[in-house]
């Protein structure tokens, strides 16, 4: 689980161009992290890689934040 | 509707002759060449193996590396030049002057590398791969959309692209927007970075560029009679320009005016030029009626000339329609014998030379230019710049598609 959510914080710190630190799990992509609607596809597509798992755009949609990410990316594995 | 006059505040350049204005202007006058073996990616297969590319480019100088991630280097390199251009020139984007300033700097070919390494991921890991910033990062007006962005700018937003007479086009355009009262400011130029194994080996194949491998620095050499084609180069070159009035009101620096633009086209063939020079001619006539001066009034020529066998000459050529019994007082020089070849750059980056040519009153270089060939007689100002009274100068820019465009800049 930690190892999970460790990947997970460093891909958002890395695509959102953020401090890692800033990544807390109740951040918000958009709100707390400076993110655009464009942003948050590309994250998505960089869990999907990471992960090597495919998230479906309905599924996509709804991971909004830092703990959203890691509990979905934690379900799928 | 009376012209309003249109000055020049700001300048900023990428070159690969040097990253800021001063240093690019510094190295030209010393006839420094900026070509160089190709290293950032594995030329070895190619016919040419060298270019004229941007050494020692640190974006973030310019801006967040989270956004420079998202913009293909064309962009990036246009940014650039474009803060330093701003910064070099004063000008405060305000509430108040926000809509009256505006864009046009365009690109001849646009974000290659991202379209490249889109299309090997696309290929190698399928369609879902793509990024979300894949077309904003790759189309050629999003250097003036960025830069609206960046600075607020509400003016009017455009980048033309006409292959090698991009960057002209863009300022010439800019110039007549400001002249009928569309804006006061526009901050415009162009920006290239081709030198992609596509770019590269686009233009080997329809046998543009010189193959001069083993002495890349002396490959650029034009009306030299061992001239073989153009240096492929990168970079950027951004002007503010403004109404005169506007410009005094704010106390400005003024470089100069910028007081014509000429257009036309060779209608001959898709990438060569018709031998007479005919619409290179036209095009310098056109520029030099519009800026309202007589032929005997211009000093200085930036020539287009790129070093290929065909256009050197037309060039020549087109000069001495133009300027008749006035030929002989003129000097014509190419700066491309350094810089290369900046494709929707190079018009951009020449302004900004026959602009200091004024300032300075120098004509810069043709470096290379050893023997001249047949027909190639003009003062080309071979190997060192020559001080001179410069009080107009023309600059030409010439495209496939036969498309060509002049400016013409003015002591003020």
């Amino acid at each position: 689980m930690s190892n999970i959510e460790e990947r997970v914080k460093k891909i958002i710190a890395e695509q959102l161009g953020v401090k890692e630190e800033e990544v807390i799990n109740a951040a918000s992509f958009v709100e707390d992290l400076g993110a655009d609607s464009l942003d948050t596809v590309e994250l998505v597509m960089a869990l999907e890689e990471e992960f090597e798992t495919e998230i479906p755009d309905e599924e996509a949609e709804k991971i909004t934040t830092v703990q959203l990410a890691i509990d979905y990316v934690s379900a799928h594995q | 509707m009376s012209r309003r006059r249109v000055v020049v505040t700001g300048m900023g350049m990428l070159s690969p002759v040097g990253n800021t204005v001063q240093d690019a202007w510094d190295s030209i006058l010393a006839g420094k060449s900026g070509a160089a073996s190709i290293e950032h990616f594995d030329a070895s297969q190619f016919s040419t193996r060298f270019s004229a590319s941007i050494k020692g480019f640190d974006v973030a100088e310019y801006m967040n590396p989270k956004d420079a991630r998202k913009m293909d280097l064309f962009i990036q390199y246009g940014m650039a030049a474009a803060a330093q251009a701003i910064n070099d020139s004063g000008l405060e984007v305000t509430d108040a002057n926000a809509t009256r300033i505006g864009c046009a700097v365009g690109s001849g070919i646009g974000g290659l590398t991202l379209i490249e390494n889109t299309h090997n991921i696309l290929k190698k890991s399928g369609p879902r791969r793509i990024s979300p910033f894949f077309v904003p990062g790759s189309i050629i007006n999003m250097i003036s959309g960025n830069l609206a962005i960046k600075y607020g700018l509400k003016g009017p937003n455009i980048a033309i692209t006409t292959a090698c007479t991009t960057g002209t086009h863009n300022i010439g355009s800019a110039m007549r927007m400001i002249q009928y009262g569309d804006a006061d400011v526009m901050l415009a130029g162009g920006a290239e970075m081709a030198t992609t194994e596509l770019g590269l080996g686009g233009f080997a194949a329809a046998r543009a560029l010189s193959t001069r491998n083993d002495d890349p620095q002396r490959a650029s050499r034009p009306w030299d009679r061992d001239r073989d084609g153009f240096v492929l180069g990168d970079g950027a070159g951004v002007l503010v320009i403004e109404e005169y009035e506007h410009a005094k009101a704010r106390g400005a620096d003024i470089y100069c005016e910028l007081a014509g633009l000429g257009m036309s086209d060779d209608a001959h063939h898709m990438t060569a030029p018709p031998a007479t020079g005919e619409g290179a001619a036209n095009s310098m006539a056109n520029a030099i009626r519009d800026a309202g001066l007589n032929v005997d009034q211009v000093n200085y020529i930036n020539a287009h000339g790129t070093s290929t066998p065909a256009g050197d000459l037309a060039e020549t050529n087109a000069a001495k329609r133009v300027f008749g019994n006035a030929t002989d007082a003129l000097r014509m020089s190419s700066t491309k014998s350094m810089t290369g070849h900046l494709l929707g750059a190079a018009g951009a980056v020449e302004a900004i030379f026959s602009i200091l040519a004024i300032r300075d009153q120098v004509a810069p270089p043709t470096i290379n230019l050893d023997n001249p060939s047949d027909g190639c007689d003009l003062n080309y100002v071979a190997h060192d710049a020559q001080p001179c009274v410069i009080d107009a100068a023309v600059s030409n820019s010439f495209g496939f598609g036969g498309t060509n465009g002049t400016l013409v800049f003015r002591k003020i």
